[in-house]
């Protein structure tokens, strides 16, 4: 509860302040929320399945975010940046969907 | 224990707070710049060869519309001067066929013949010596004179183009006139010979005379013009 509280926080506060994304940040950023998006629903789901962590959910949080920014970064380094992002939204869409069938499986039984 | 357990809960929230905060900022940033700003170097190095290759169409078609409009805008022009051409020539070949009426500088002759010695030959040289003095065009008695115009003699009157004409007669030619009166005065010439059979003759020279008289234009049956020139 209180980390939905959070969520709708940070997204408040991010329309309000409304910062400028520095130019080094713009390609990382939004690989970046998509791989805390996937963090988020495994750490959902895991509340579901009564087998959340703090500790597996920051560190889960932490490394997806930060993998997912050195893979592009890496890959823009190798001149495959683009392939590299696509290749990583499409595995993070992938786990969001699986995250997602399970979490409906518990709330509608189906 | 349960301090830990609310510590660790803050900080899922304050992720959580981070997730939203990127998730609204990336939101605003992808609403607000084009797509430009966040693209990638070879994304861009695509996007500038597409415009480049576009640009270079562009320039390749404006520049046949241009050369299209130029070569229009230089057929309208020579239509135009095609039609000035056309409207002199108009102008030029009514006077000679005598379709229109004419005026400018030239001579009225007028022979009273009481003895009706002269015959159409007479006319017939009043008007060579007109055409030779470079009369432009000229009437008889209200008869204008055109490229078959003939004369012919009835009895004692003179007939021309089918027509009696009645004394005086009266020639009114267009032309220069101090050429075409000189012409008419040299010796043996048009006045000699009619004074010569007794006729009265008078000519007078004026800056401007008007032909009013007008032909009918024929369509000619037999003669067609030959274009393969």
């Amino acid at each position: 509860m209180i980390a939905f509280a959070g969520l709708l926080l940070g997204v408040v506060l991010g329309v309000v302040v409304n910062p400028t994304v520095p130019v080094w940040l713009e390609p990382y950023l939004p690989l970046a929320v998509v791989a805390a998006l996937d963090a988020v629903f495994g750490g959902i789901r895991a509340t579901l399945d009564h087998i959340f962590d703090e500790r597996v959910f920051v560190i889960s949080f932490l490394s997806n975010t930060l993998v997912a920014a050195l893979i592009v970064f890496l890959g823009d380094q190798l001149g495959v940046g683009g392939q590299l992002s696509t290749a990583i939204v499409v595995v993070l869409g992938i786990r969001i969907f699986s995250n997602v069938a399970a979490i409906r499986r518990h709330v509608f039984r189906a | 224990m349960r301090s830990r357990r609310w510590q660790a809960q803050l900080t899922v929230a304050v992720l959580a707070a981070l997730l939203g905060f990127g998730l609204a900022v990336q939101v605003r940033t992808t609403q607000d710049r084009s797509a430009l700003g966040s693209a990638r170097p070879d994304d861009l190095l695509r996007i500038i060869d597409d415009l480049s290759a576009r640009s270079e169409r562009l320039a390749k078609e404006e520049a046949d519309l241009r050369a299209a409009g130029d070569r229009l805008a230089n057929a309208v022009d020579r239509d135009a001067a095609a039609v000035e051409e056309a409207r002199k020539r108009i102008a030029a070949l009514s006077i000679l066929a005598g379709t229109v009426a004419a005026h400018g500088p030239g001579v009225q002759v007028v022979v009273d013949d009481p003895g009706h010695k002269l015959t159409a030959d007479f006319i017939v040289d009043v008007i060579q010596e007109f055409r030779d003095a470079g009369a432009e065009t000229m009437m008889i008695n209200g008869h204008r004179v055109g490229a078959s115009t003939y004369a012919v003699d009835n009895d004692v009157q003179i007939v021309l183009d089918g027509a009696t004409l009645s004394q005086p007669y009266t020639i009114i030619a267009i032309g220069d006139a101090p050429t075409m009166a000189t012409a008419l005065a040299i010796p043996g010439g048009i006045v000699e010979t009619a004074e010569d059979k007794g006729a009265r003759i008078s000519v007078t020279q004026s800056a401007d005379v008007v032909v009013d008289a007008l032909r009918p234009l024929s369509t000619p049956r037999y003669a067609r013009p030959d274009s393969s020139e």
